[in-house]
């Protein structure tokens, strides 16, 4: 039913709409309303559940952990440097091969403090071996955390599903929350086969020398690649039941001649397509929008950037001192291509810079820079900055 | 699209009188958007809530930059100036004050500029200043954005018994203190 409903209560009632038996998680902006409002169906008895109140995101993650390693269905949420106090155990939930699913309502990392959005948080988990799927709006939100049960169900393999703070998880819209019984026949009862039993003790997490280590983190490795197929399946059977579908690993939009693209990820989308409507004279644009970060999809990537010239690529993340995060990815997984477009690499609307409708004719502009930018910063404003680090 | 800002101060109801206008145009059938912007999350600071709405689907998530329409929820913003500026031309401001423009020594070229004492009429109807029942219904008949009965709508909803009773009857008592249609809708909405 279509209802005009905040972004972090939506997702909050697709989480319960799965039906999980464990939640446990630590409030820190921009995440808390998700979680107070899944307490709150738990307290009115909507929704049977165990919610485990921690001191810290290390235990809630320690929490869901052990919860999903019995064989329940876990679900926890966090931001920033509650994701960061989570690392160890995020590593090790997928290093386990346990699925679960983690809301990060995107948020900067300090310092300096910032409460607000930009995606350094789980970008900064980006090798911990979890599945990162990118929302682009609040209804992707809603979907992606019901496919994302289904998903790591089927892969045995965590799920982080990001959504930008603020922007989204603030921000009141219509959307559609399913019906239940469509959750239910998208999503059946799931049964962990490797579910810790007392009855038939075994240990999980031991010791690996070095005779194992390289083939364990091998097929982690080829799971999280495999795991492309699953996410794709999830989108393309989500759509048959629901009418809806979030883009599957990447897709784009735009006219088939375009030749040049802007790639983005998380909500900016929205932004760009209707900056691209408001610019018209700056020539066909594909938007192309990065939905999985990982598994990283090369393949679907340079499909979708054939017959391209300039590939912009913007991005809501900063690896100091590198060359970009995603843009590097970009180049990468595109220089197999017969004649790969020129990469531009930006990165924008860090700590919660607005993103203005602007920042699309700027970056049409900036991509006739020879030879190409190989990163920037597209949005810094000089003036602010000491002389020596401008 | 019809874009609105609502400047208020922590613990004021900023963000709630934001959804509420979305909630509003959502019962009337249109599309809309409502989010808050983040400072620092204290009462009384100074904060900013956005709406917008439209008849198609709403994709920017962009700040509100020319804002058609802004309620101020505190006339003590209005020292800082920042209130009148950045405005469209032909914009319209709705300022909770008992006093009239003239009395509070606001004009600006091509904004249109209106009061009406929202926290002293909820402080009478509903037993306590909270002004954003009476400055949505304000808006709603100046502009004539959204019907009055779609507010009621988010009323019914929000509220239950005497203080639902209460709300209704601010909300029509506060549209008859402005003129009705005086800021007819601008925009492509």
């Amino acid at each position: 039913m279509l209802e005009a409903i905040e972004g972090s209560a939506a997702v909050a009632r697709a989480v319960a709409l799965c039906r999980p038996q464990v939640i446990a998680a630590y409030p820190i902006t921009p995440q808390t309303h998700i979680v107070e409002n899944l307490a709150r169906f738990i307290a009115d008895g909507a929704l049977r559940c165990e919610l485990v109140s921690v001191e810290s995101e290390f235990s809630a993650a320690s929490v869901v952990l052990g919860a999903a390693a019995s064989g329940s269905r876990a679900y926890t949420a966090s931001s920033a440097q509650g994701i960061l106090l989570m690392t160890e155990v995020l590593y090790n939930i997928a290093g386990l091969r346990i699925p679960l699913v983690l809301t990060c309502a995107n948020r900067a990392v300090g310092a300096p403090v910032s409460a607000w959005n930009d995606q350094q948080d789980s970008m900064a988990m980006r090798d911990a071996g979890w599945i990162q799927l990118y929302c682009a709006d609040n209804q992707e939100a809603i979907d992606t955390t019901i496919q994302a049960y289904r998903i790591a169900e089927r892969t045995e393999l965590p799920v982080m599903v990001c959504m930008d703070g603020f922007t989204l998880t603030h921000t009141l819209e219509p959307l559609e929350i399913p019906a239940q019984e469509q959750v239910d026949a998208f999503l059946p009862p799931y049964r962990f086969e490797r579910a810790l039993d007392p009855m038939h003790p075994r240990s999980i997490g031991t010791v690996v020398p070095p005779e194992y280590y390289t083939e364990a983190r091998y097929a982690h490795h080829r799971a999280l690649l495999r795991a492309q197929d699953e996410i794709v399946a999830a989108d393309a059977d989500f759509e048959a039941a629901f009418g809806r579908r979030c883009g599957g690993l990447v897709s784009v939009d735009g006219p088939s001649d375009a030749r040049i693209a802007i790639l983005s990820i998380g909500s900016v989308i929205g932004t760009l397509l209707d900056a691209r409507d408001e610019y018209p004279e700056l020539g066909p644009v594909k938007l192309i929008k990065l939905r999985s970060m990982r598994p990283f999809p090369a393949d679907a990537l340079q499909k979708a950037c054939a017959g391209l010239s300039d590939l912009i690529v913007l991005e809501r993340a900063l690896s100091p001192g590198g060359i970009g995060i995603v843009s590097a990815e970009v180049r990468a997984a595109l220089s197999e291509m017969q004649s790969p477009p020129r990469v531009h690499g930006f990165a924008a609307g860090l700590g919660g810079r607005d993103m203005p409708l602007e920042l699309y004719p700027h970056l049409i502009a900036a991509a006739k820079a020879r030879p190409p930018v190989r990163f920037s910063i597209v949005d810094v404003d000089p003036s602010k900055v000491a002389e020596e680090d401008r | 699209m019809t874009e609105i800002r609502i400047d208020g101060r922590g613990g004021q109801g900023n963000v709630v009188a934001a959804y509420m206008l979305a909630r509003a145009a959502f019962e009337a059938g249109r599309f809309a958007q409502a989010f808050p912007t983040f400072g620092p999350e204290r009462r009384g600071a100074p904060v900013a809530s956005f709406v917008r709405i439209s008849d198609r689907p709403v994709r920017r998530r962009c700040l509100v930059r020319e804002p058609h329409y802004v309620i101020v929820q505190d006339r003590g913003l209005l020292h800082d100036g920042g209130a009148l500026q950045g405005l469209r031309p032909g914009a319209g401001v709705l300022v909770n004050s008992p006093r009239t423009p003239g009395e509070l020594g606001l004009s600006a070229p091509e904004v249109n500029i209106a009061t009406i004492p929202a926290s002293a009429m909820a402080a009478e109807i509903l037993g306590e200043p909270i002004p954003n029942t009476a400055l949505l219904a304000a808006l709603l008949t100046l502009t004539e954005l959204l019907p009055l009965d779609a507010l009621e709508a988010v009323i019914v909803r929000r509220f239950a018994g005497e203080e639902q009773r209460r709300n209704v009857a601010l909300m029509r008592a506060a549209a008859l203190r402005v003129i009705a249609g005086a800021w007819k809708e601008r925009g492509d909405a």
